[in-house]
């Protein structure tokens, strides 16, 4: 039994409930106790990440509550390498968004409980061990964007007029969502009853199923109905265009957590869940979806390209880059999925930063049509060198992290989908065609005399999100080893037991020192040891 | 006082970029202490190589030496299963040489940026990016394995397109970096494959790792594990990247759009160092190249080619920078040609003298831009009367660029010459012919802007500029005479034959001579040997429309036709088709649906009742 | 003697005036007072069954029944207030607008 998952779940839920009994005009008070409840959580997010223990791997810091023993439902929490990264990437995304949230002036109270709500849902994904509650979370974290893209958004403009209003982004992306929800319910719920096990939690789950694993039709089944109902959230093509309007039409500490963390949550559910309970189903259907990545990422790419707008860029280059995340699952080797989980901790700061840039643009200029924009560095030197700076992580700038993740794609997959990995090296190169106009587009140029009014960020304060931002990527770009080692424990085991050949395939020289067994006195016979 | 190597080795390439955070973080609204920290950093770099170098010749017989050579200290990047990836500086001749280089014509071209930039507003800014830059390029040079060279390759990239759109409010400047970003990410794109096809081709124990590769490649290339036919595909690849960085034809066009960027950084990056990279990765991986000899003659090709082309593109050229920058494009041709040639040695001297003289050049060239805030050499001329050490250096560094006989420049083509007319005599005869067409070029860029009548009023520019010009120059003198093949590990091997260096001493007088009858003496006009030569010159004046096909490409193929294509499919038939048809074809059946809800709660009533009434009909009817 | 028949025939006979009075008033009260009518036809034959075979569940039923009518009957006259107040009527026709 541990605290430490409960301080992080429930200090943005407790804020949530302080917030509903303070009174709505004290905007202070409120901004306060959101700062302190996802500032908690980061601590203990990075107390989590501090004391994992990679060698021992598996689940730590499990906390265990049984809820509905007749059904096999309990409250249980825990994290393994893979998801205390991707806590650590939600705590940090919770926090500098709450910073950037103090842009808001209207109707505070509601637009923090929602968002801390919001935060609750996606650390409750990420911390469940529980399928049902996995479930809960999952639905509480998409309920929120409703009110939160509805009523504090903004359409989406082309020449001042409106393409895509914030009303439809918000029922497009709430309904997507809620549709994916529900096929992947259809999926967990035909998991559940044909298990036999009679029980929501997935380590108990995981070992039924080492020993009466799941029939092979069944899986076969099972697989696309989970992968297409998480694969609608991580976005996967073409069933992506929810995220690039969802996106642009949010105001931006939603986009941060939305871009940042919650696409993050439909590509770790299907590691979760759809890898690790169904490996056979997987290896069957995982081609296609690799066919299906390269599509998001060049097709993502070139969408992003012709985009004017600064948001719906991103958000393309989002759906573009989770791409790479979802091909680093299909590809199914160790270092894939390393960079994968990596690669979705990178691409979540990266964005987060992103649109947190683009949003103090927009409060500035009231606008993010990139033709109206130009020249901005003059006035927003610190803005404009983050927005570099942004540019050049999202375009895999070796010392950003998401250099080391798109690297440990490319080397993981390279013998197994080697096509798909040429075109992802090639998606790097569009990614940075669309990247640098965007920055050429928007800080570059001569002086424009509309925005002479546009302020930079002044006060340390209010610098502190992307100093945290940028810190964290630059951290972990140059020195990716410690974050490495936690997924690493974590997602080795996962792909040795989906694919017990690869690990031994290429081993290196020591690994197959250690992983052999000890010699027996007679010969052993070939094949799976232990049952007789 | 005991200076260990490693110690020293690392103070080599991590001290510029203490200098770039260090700037970052205390010195953006202070000048003079970006100026120092940037300087003094590189200084104790240059310093730390020199000491590495007399270290490492001094001879013991006592004790064994710690800084022999080759040294390799490394911390672990990365450790996983599988996949170990290092950091950290490997010292042998090359790479001293090349650091040397770096740091030290990078100190020179830093102390004259001082007096250059004196006048910016983003004083910091530059030496900050500068010192970044440095430290890129160190890492390149003192890489241990490809991956550390491929980031100090793409951070080299970075920090140059930031120092190329250095003035960032100019639109040319600021299209410029972008353009010279991109097309190293082109070419970029084939060098990560390269890189990624060549780790993967190693069956067991796969490494980045040079030296590892260097001993295990041929035994497993011998012993048949690798086959030999995917290594010239995996050569072609890696070559991608000096394609790009080391501005080779067909991608060398983001060259001389570079020299928007600030004078001191053209001589740095776009001249002396940074382009000299893809030179220098050549060199250092030359192992992996030898083994292929098709590879070897494409790259021969390629760098003739390019040697070729852009010296006639400098014929035309008025932009006195940009004129050094196809100067800078031809000799780094003759560099890759020296490589594809077999004559990695030839290729590093080349490319040092290169360096000094192109420096020279370029710093000079920045001195008259400082002189006269002008740059088309039409507009100038009699500099030599207004700005005379600038226009010695600047002569001293032409004639070392044309290889005129005694200045360094003739000793390292020389070598390359020498090395084409044993093994490839039609690149030999093309790499003559540009020598000729560059001492042509350079003395039509002298005699118009630095003879005859003075058009403004220049003024010689402050000592923090002319120094380095004068040590540059005196490096381009005597940097021939110092041993650096010797140094580099080339004995003996001189040529008695007179042919060559003759020949080039000849085609070099030819090429001079035509200059000053055409652009001094004026026996033979200008203007009548252009109308003359309408058609070839106005092909030349466009650059052979290269750029025009890649702004074709970029604009409308990429941008109007992919990904106007790709948006179309995304805005119509996704969204509107498939999305908002579901949607639409949802609240349709609504439509019809919805007749059955009349609003009326009688109806509603009787529905209920017929339908109760007709259930149990059925139940009671079982 | 008055046996388990004639209960349910009256409840029957509660049953469909009710349902008539539903169906052919408009006035929403009347209705309200129709579906109280219906729902105590439905207590009548809980607690006639009940008797019948000594099974107290019926009587139960009937207590939860009536509270449920209670809370019904609460939201349907305040809904018929509001009614009463903002559209000046009580005739259920004039008030299908939220049918859209």
């Amino acid at each position: 039994m541990s605290c430490l998952p409960l301080l992080i779940l429930l200090a943005p839920a407790l804020g949530a409930i302080a917030i509903a009994a303070v009174g709505s005009t004290r905007h202070a008070l409120v901004r306060r106790i959101s700062v302190l409840a996802t500032g908690l959580s980061l601590i203990g997010a990075l107390w989590a990440v501090a004391t994992y223990d990679a060698p021992t791997g598996g689940y730590q810091h499990e906390v265990l509550v049984p809820w509905i023993r007749s059904l096999g439902i309990g409250f249980h929490l825990g994290v393994d390498g893979i998801s205390v990264v991707l806590v650590l990437l939600h705590a940090l995304c919770a926090f500098t968004g709450v910073l950037i949230s103090y842009a808001i002036k209207d109707r505070v109270k509601e637009y923090y409980l929602f968002y801390l709500l919001l935060i609750t849902g996606v650390f409750g994904v990420f911390l469940s061990l529980d399928l049902f509650f996995f479930y809960f979370f999952y639905e509480m974290a998409v309920i929120p964007m409703y009110p939160l893209i509805g009523i504090w958004g903004s359409d989406v403009k082309e020449h001042g007029v409106v393409r895509f209003s914030k009303e439809y982004a918000t029922m497009k992306l709430t309904i997507y969502l809620t549709l994916g929800a529900a096929v992947a319910l259809i999926g967990l719920l035909w998991l559940y009853v044909s298990s036999g096990a009679g029980t929501f939690d997935i380590p108990r789950l995981q070992q039924h199923f080492v020993t009466s694993p799941l029939g092979m039709p069944l899986q076969r089944a099972i697989f696309p109905l989970l992968f297409i109902g998480f694969g609608i959230i991580a976005p996967m093509w073409p069933l992506h265009s929810w995220s690039p309007i969802g996106h642009a039409a949010a105001p931006s500490a939603v986009s941060m957590l939305h871009a940042g963390v919650l696409m993050k949550l439909g590509s770790y559910a299907i590691i979760r869940i759809a890898l690790s309970l169904l490996p056979e189903g997987a290896q069957m259907w995982l081609p296609w979806v690799a066919a299906i990545c390269v599509m998001n990422i060049i097709y993502g790419g070139f969408v992003a390209m012709a985009q004017k707008d600064l948001k719906l860029t991103i958000g393309y280059s989002s759906s573009s880059h989770m791409g790479y995340v979802l091909l680093g699952i299909a590809c199914l080797t160790p270092l894939a999925l390393d960079g994968a989980v990596l690669l979705m901790f990178a691409h979540g700061l990266m964005t987060a930063l992103a649109f947190a840039l683009v949003g103090h643009v927009y409060d500035q200029t009231h606008t993010r049509y990139l033709p109206d924009l130009g020249g901005l560095a003059h006035q927003l030197p610190f803005i404009a060198t983050c927005g570099v700076i942004a540019a050049m992580a999202s375009s895999g700038l070796p010392g950003f992290a998401n250099f080391v993740a798109e690297l440990l794609v490319f080397l993981g997959g390279w013998d197994r989908y080697p096509a798909a990995i040429v075109c992802g090296v090639f998606g790097v190169v569009i990614t940075a065609v669309y990247m640098l106009r965007l920055v050429r587009g928007t800080f570059f140029g001569p002086r424009k005399p509309v925005f002479t009014h546009v302020q930079d960020t002044r006060t340390l304060f209010a610098r502190l999100p992307y100093v945290i931002l940028v810190s964290a990527l630059l951290f972990v770009g140059c020195w990716p080893q410690p974050l490495l080692r936690l997924i690493d424990a974590s997602s080795r085991p996962l792909v040795e037991r989906i694919r017990p050949s690869v690990a031994l395939a290429k081993p290196t020289p020591e690994r197959t020192l250690r992983r052999l067994p000890p010699p027996r006195p007679h010969p052993a016979p070939s094949g799976r040891q232990g049952h007789p | 006082m005991v200076i260990s190597p490693s110690a020293l080795g690392w103070t080599i390439l991590l001290s510029p970029l203490a200098a770039a955070c260090g700037i970052q973080l205390f010195g953006v609204h202070r000048r003079r202490l970006s100026a120092t920290l940037a300087i003094g950093a590189l200084l104790v770099s240059f310093a730390s190589t020199l000491l590495w170098y007399t270290f490492s010749s001094i001879v013991t017989w006592a004790v064994p030496n710690p800084f022999q050579l080759p040294f390799e200290a490394s911390l672990s990047w990365i450790s996983l299963p599988g996949l170990t990836i290092s950091f950290g500086v490997l010292i042998d001749q090359l790479s001293l040489l090349m650091a040397l280089v770096v740091t030290g014509v990078g100190s020179a071209i830093f102390i004259y940026s001082t007096a250059y930039m004196a006048d910016d507003d983003a004083y910091s800014r530059y030496f900050g990016v500068l010192s970044l830059f440095a430290f890129s390029m160190l890492t390149i040079v003192l890489a241990t394995n490809w991956i550390q060279l491929f980031m100090g390759w793409e951070l080299v990239g970075f920090s140059s397109y930031l120092l190329i759109g250095h003035w960032y409010a100019k639109p040319s400047a600021a299209e410029a970096g972008k353009k010279a970003f991109m097309v190293n990410r082109v070419a970029d794109f084939g060098f990560m494959l390269g890189i990624l096809a060549l780790w993967a081709v190693l069956p067991v124990d796969r490494t980045f790792h040079f030296q590892t590769l260097e001993k295990q490649l041929p035994l497993l290339i011998q012993t048949g594990v690798v086959s030999v036919a995917v290594l010239p595909l995996i050569g072609l690849l890696l070559f991608c990247g000096p394609i790009g960085k080391s501005a080779q034809f067909p991608l060398h066009v983001w060259l001389p759009d570079a020299m928007e960027g600030p004078t001191p950084v053209s001589a740095l990056i776009h001249a002396a160092t940074m382009v000299a990279a893809g030179v220098y990765m050549l060199c250092r991986t030359f192992w992996l190249f030898e083994i292929v000899p098709s590879v070897l003659t494409t790259i021969t090709w390629v760098g003739a080619a390019t040697a070729f082309l852009a010296a006639c593109l400098a014929l035309v050229e008025f932009d006195l920078k940009r004129i050094l920058a196809y100067s800078t494009l031809s000799q780094l041709g003759y560099m890759v040609m020296a490589l594809g040639l077999g004559g990695a040695v030839a290729g590093m001297y080349h490319l040092t003298t290169h360096a000094f003289f192109k420096a020279l050049l370029f710093l000079a060239a920045g001195s008259v831009i400082h002189g006269t805030h002008e740059q088309d050499i039409r507009k100038l001329g009699g500099l030599w009367h207004s700005m005379r050490w600038t226009s010695l250096a600047f002569l001293v560094g032409g004639l070392a660029l044309c290889g005129f006989p005694g200045l360094s420049g003739f000793f390292s083509k020389d070598e390359i010459l020498v090395l084409a007319y044993g093994h490839n005599a039609p690149a030999f005869w093309l790499a003559l012919v540009t020598a000729g067409m560059t001492a042509f070029y350079t003395a039509r860029a002298w005699f118009i802007a630095f003879t005859g009548k003075a058009h403004g009023h220049g003024h010689e520019s402050p000592p923090a500029m002319l120094i380095p010009l004068g040590v540059l120059a005196f490096l381009s003198i005597i940097a021939g005479y110092i041993g650096i093949p010797h140094f580099l590990g080339q004995h003996g091997e001189h040529h008695a034959a007179w042919l060559v260096p003759g020949l080039s001493i000849a085609v070099v007088a030819v090429g001079l001579l035509l200059a000053w009858l055409i652009y001094s003496r004026g026996t033979v006009s200008a203007q009548q040997l252009v109308q003359a030569l309408a058609l070839p010159y106005s092909f030349l004046q466009r650059r052979y429309y290269i750029d025009e096909i890649y702004m074709w490409y970029v604009e409308t193929v990429q941008q109007r036709w992919i990904a106007g294509a790709c948006a179309w499919v995304e805005r119509v038939i996704i969204i509107g088709f498939l999305v908002n048809g579901t949607a639409r074809l949802t609240r349709r059946a609504g439509h019809i649906l919805r007749l059955w809800q009349t609003g009326r709660v009688q109806t509603y009533v009787l529905g209920f009742l017929l339908g109760i009434v007709s259930l149990l009909t059925l139940a009671l009817r079982r | 003697m008055i046996g388990l028949a004639h209960y349910l025939v009256l409840s029957a006979l509660l049953f469909a005036i009710g349902l008539i009075g539903i169906m052919t008033r408009r006035n929403v009260l009347m209705i309200l007072l129709c579906i109280e009518i219906m729902f105590n036809a439905a207590n009548l034959a809980f607690v006639a069954f009940a008797k019948a075979w000594g099974n107290l569940d019926g009587q139960v039923v009937v207590f939860f029944i009536i509270t449920v009518a209670a809370a019904e009957v609460t939201v349907g006259l305040a809904i018929a207030i509001l009614l009463a107040r903002q559209l000046k009527t009580l005739n259920v026709d004039e008030v299908s607008f939220l049918k859209w």
